[in-house]
């Protein structure tokens, strides 16, 4: 599947780990969230970053503490319809300062990229290779936002705003 | 009228080209129909029995005459002349083809117009009263709060993929028109003890297969603070709204199984910890939107002008305006219900023909500005007094101008089984008889006020639950069956209906009907005595046994 980071197509370091699965010895790994929080220790000791796959229907509040040593969490979109993970995403970005790899896994078309990335999501599985070549030119779809969220972009209100106090500033 | 500036037009032609680019996908077999399924529904497409249909908004029911032209040309164009005005400020085109909806939206672009989440699991368009800003006595003007929310929640980031649709109305008239308490979120503007603006803010209302009437969460949430309380209703409903179930997927269910007073302590909890997220609305920003509202240059008329004392012997023109014509906050001014309802007609349906000459009566006699309300009527908002005579004559040349305003041929109907893959039977056929039966508008007079709703399933479209009778469609044994209740109403006193007997065949509802009606006038105890409040002056059982007594 293609991973795109940072807008970009990259290849993926981090080897999907399934429970049960013997951990490789060292290398980039993503767990599940039971697994995780076993031994989180034991993962975190061994050479090799860590990330940790935390279902949506599960409270962050198991996963906050440990937030400052994991190299990426990823969070999941079963199906596309379900929303869930983008409330999680803006939690963990906006509440919590989490500023490591924040990736989507799931059912993610192209369709998704500009909500996601404005809820704080820099890592895309993409489930179709046309979607994840089209990533950079999809972005590019909107230029006005109606709401703030921790990506920074500024809102239509403030750009209005902003224009008005410069065109008084100007008279 | 809210003006568009460069920033919104941006925004929706950007959307137009996304859509275009999803609906060539789908034609060129990228996206499954599945897939795409989601996608046409984030934009006011559905696939109905025989067409697609397509859904456009029309936000707190304000259009403007050259917004009102452009779905008159949509409808000639891409469809097949009419249009269907929707119980939720929308309108509806039954025939659209699905190669030439992106040209149909980049039309509708061109004047502010837009079909951006009216259906899929979103945040729906925002509906308020239609008579907002004109109505005597209102707050202030709902559709700046309205224009807001409708901001907020366009391609919301967070909240695009809820468990199911979401809906917000507004009121700020002690009448409530927009029926804020059958909605997910209903916002009740009014001012505190120390006179500051803000909103009472009701939630998990709802019709369908579970109706609720909405509940308080919150008696007062102070206008600058609105966005991050609805943002944290949202955020609880998005995570612990059920999605296991579609039928119990609504926020309603969620404030039912959690009980009002937990789901609020969760959503004050997440509200607290939420923080200054750059939603608070200080006042710059919310005149920034207001100062984008225009408003009439109204002039200084008279009360009573000579025009309307001379027509005053004019009987068909002072049943109209007795029936059609409401109080307006400046003196000289009305505002003018066009009935969408004539006798036989589909209710809500309105011709590209009487789209356009609306548009040019608007411009005539309301400053350019028609209104759509939940009844699926039209309005126009702004009519001086003495121009009511001579706007009644063009009305009624359209057929514009029956006088059943609120009476009982003024019927909510949703497409039913003639149009909808959803319907176990046919609403607008039953629509159609009654306005026939009842067709004679002395009785109808006499009957006084009565609102009948029909929906052709359970997802209650029509808004069966909350007419004064409410006529619902279910199929049995392959027939089409119709449960009838009465004594329901969607105002500030907002009640679901009783069921009053047994569901009757299709042949027989209208019968039925009448003998309700007729048990009616026989039970009320004055003429003033409306037929909802006889309902509840007596219950269903004296009613239920005049009219079951010889069935």
């Amino acid at each position: 599947m293609p991973l795109v980071k940072q807008g970009r197509l990259t290849t993926d370091l981090f080897v999907h780990v399934a429970d049960g699965a013997e951990l490789p010895g060292d290398g980039a790994v993503l767990v599940t969230a039971e697994r995780f929080l076993t031994d989180p220790e034991a993962l975190l000791r061994r050479a090799g970053k860590v990330g940790v796959i935390w279902p949506n229907n599960r409270n962050l509040d198991d996963l906050v503490p440990h937030l400052g040593r994991l190299a990426s969490v990823a969070l999941v979109f079963p199906t596309f319809r379900d929303g869930r993970a983008y409330s999680q995403a803006r939690l963990l970005r906006e509440r919590y300062g989490y500023d490591g790899e924040l990736r989507a896994t799931g059912q993610i078309l192209r369709d998704q990229f500009v909500f996601m990335t404005r809820a704080g999501f820099d890592a895309f599985e993409v489930k179709k290779d046309a979607d994840a070549d089209a990533f950079a030119q999809t972005m590019k779809r909107y230029s006005v936002f109606y709401q703030p969220t921790g990506d920074g972009r500024v809102t239509a209100l403030n750009r209005r705003m902003q224009l008005r106090h410069s065109e008084s500033a100007g008279q | 009228m809210y003006a568009y500036d460069e920033l919104d037009r941006t925004l929706i032609n950007e959307r137009v080209s996304e859509f275009r680019d999803q609906v060539k996908r789908r034609l060129s077999g990228e996206l499954t129909e599945d897939e795409f399924k989601i996608l046409r529904l984030q934009n006011g497409v559905y696939l109905q029995l025989h067409a697609y249909m397509f859904r456009v908004a029309i936000p707190y029911g304000t259009l403007s005459s050259k917004q009102l032209r452009r779905l008159a040309h949509v409808a000639r164009r891409y469809d097949r002349g009419y249009g269907h005005f929707t119980t939720r400020q929308n309108i509806q085109f039954n025939w659209i083809k699905l190669a030439e909806l992106p040209d149909a939206l980049a039309d509708l672009a061109e004047v502010g117009i837009h079909a951006m989440q009216t259906s899929g699991n979103n945040m729906r368009n925002v509906t308020s009263d239609q008579w907002a800003g004109v109505a005597p006595g209102e707050i202030e003007d709902p559709r700046i709060w309205s224009e807001i929310i409708r901001q907020h929640t366009t391609l919301h980031p967070e909240f695009s993929f809820l468990p199911r649709k979401f809906k917000i109305a507004i009121t700020a008239a002690e009448h409530d028109r927009a029926a804020i308490k059958i909605h997910d979120i209903g916002l009740r503007l009014h001012k505190n003890a120390d006179g500051e603006t803000g909103f009472e803010v009701l939630v998990g209302g709802g019709l369908g297969r579970t109706p609720f009437i909405a509940k308080t969460i919150k008696p007062f949430v102070s206008g600058r603070d609105i966005l991050s309380y609805i943002e944290a209703i949202l955020r609880v409903y998005n995570q612990y709204g059920r999605r296991d179930n579609i039928y119990k997927a609504r926020i309603k269910i969620l404030v039912h199984e959690l009980g009002i007073e937990k789901f609020a302590k969760e959503v004050d909890e997440e509200w607290k910890a939420m923080g200054d997220v750059g939603l608070t609305l200080d006042h710059t920003a919310i005149e920034e939107v207001r100062s984008r509202f225009s408003y009439p240059a109204y002039e200084k008329l008279p009360h009573m002008p000579d025009e309307l004392k001379q027509a005053a012997h004019d009987k068909l023109f002072e049943r109209w305006r007795k029936n059609s014509v409401s109080a307006h906050k400046v003196q000289g001014y009305s505002i003018v219900t066009l009935s969408l309802k004539p006798v036989g007609g589909p209710p809500g349906d309105a011709s590209a023909e009487q789209m356009d000459a609306v548009a040019d009566l608007a411009d005539k006699y309301s400053f350019g500005e028609i209104r759509v309300g939940h009844e699926q009527n039209l309005a126009l908002p702004h009519v001086a007094k003495r121009d009511l005579p001579v706007l009644f004559k063009a009305l009624d040349r359209l057929g514009l101008a029956t006088p059943n305003v609120n009476l009982v041929t003024d019927i909510i109907a949703c497409p039913g089984l003639d149009y909808c893959s959803l319907a176990n039977a046919r609403s607008i056929p039953i629509a159609q008889e009654l306005t026939r039966r009842f067709a004679n508008h002395d009785t109808a007079d006499l009957i006084g006020r009565l609102h009948i709703n029909i929906s052709g399933c359970i997802n209650a479209c029509g808004h069966h639950h909350v007419g004064h009778i409410g006529i619902l469609g279910v199929e049995k044994n392959g027939e089409e069956f119709y449960q009838i209740t009465i004594g329901g109403r969607a105002d500030e006193n907002a009640q679901l209906g009783t069921l009053i007997g047994p569901a009757v065949p299709y042949a027989e509802v209208a019968d039925v009907i009448e003998d309700i009606v007729e048990a009616y006038l026989a039970l009320r105890d004055r003429p003033e005595e409306l037929f909802v409040d006889t309902v509840k002056r007596l219950g269903v059982e004296p009613i239920r046994e005049r009219v079951y007594a010889t069935r």
